[in-house]
């Protein structure tokens, strides 16, 4: 059976999709992700397109659902890398991955992510000096 | 007039049929000279199709065929089944509609992806979806 490769990295968990995607493999890397956001705790997770050269409304049903189910685990997904041509029939075929966070490399996701984790912690900092 | 310049065929069995289906469509449209971005609005459309014939007839048949109309070079995409059909075309065209689970932007979004797109469906016998992609569409 095809999977697809998830590496920890601190507190994110990175996945680079380097193959073609059939439902199966998206099906089962959605799966992989959440039992490895839960068993690790981790805060983000961090998704490179880079090298898919087409996703399709099941594919974007598939990131919008991680997107989703992560953020109940508390943690973040970003989607980057996304190829122009991609980002473009994606607009086309009607599907603009609302609530999916994306960025245009591995670099600036961290970052995103980073500046995620970090608004959390100052909010519950934020609370904790209400309470007092 | 529409001239049939090369001609394969590729059945689809199964879920991981749709990867060297997706690879074939590409080598064909790299052939003729398309373009990036209309290669993957080609291969994407290609994709939500098959998608549909798995999801709804089991399985099917495509027909890739490079074409031409006077100076214009393209890529036919026929995707063939023996499935349900489909009882209302027109409510299938509808953008967000879907007895399935899916999203429903299968058939309208793929539609939006190519330069020419037909339908034909008969229930209880099958359904045939054409698409044509023009190299500079």
């Amino acid at each position: 059976m095809d999977k697809i490769p998830i590496l920890r990295m601190g507190p994110f968990l990175l996945v680079t999709i380097q193959v073609d995607l059939y439902d199966r493999l998206a099906l089962n890397l959605e799966t992989d992700l959440v039992n490895m956001v839960h068993k690790t705790g981790a805060r983000g997770v961090l998704i490179d397109i880079s090298a898919v050269s087409i996703v399709d409304s099941f594919m974007g049903r598939i990131l919008g659902n991680i997107a989703s189910m992560t953020r109940v685990l508390d943690a973040e997904t970003v989607v980057v890398g996304m190829q122009p041509a991609v980002a473009i029939t994606l607009i086309e075929l009607g599907l603009s991955l609302s609530g999916v966070y994306t960025a245009l490399d591995v670099e600036r996701g961290m970052a995103l992510l980073q500046t995620k984790i970090g608004s959390d912690d100052e909010l519950i900092d934020d609370d904790a000096d209400h309470t007092e | 007039m529409l001239i049939t310049l090369s001609k394969d065929s590729i059945a689809i069995t199964r879920e991981q049929d749709v990867v060297p289906l997706r690879n074939r469509v590409k080598e064909v449209a790299v052939k003729i000279g398309m373009g990036l971005v209309n290669q993957t609005k080609l291969i994407t459309a290609a994709s939500e199709l098959v998608r549909n014939m798995l999801r709804y007839a089991g399985t099917g048949n495509v027909l890739i065929e490079v074409v031409s109309r006077g100076r214009d070079t393209g890529v036919r995409l026929t995707f063939s089944d023996k499935g349900p059909g489909i009882a209302d075309i027109n409510l299938a065209m509808q953008d967000g509609y879907s007895t399935g689970k899916s999203l429903g932007l299968g058939l309208p979004g793929t539609k939006r992806l190519v330069n020419e797109f037909s339908i034909q469906s008969v229930v209880g016998q099958g359904t045939t979806v054409t698409i044509l992609k023009w190299k500079n569409g």
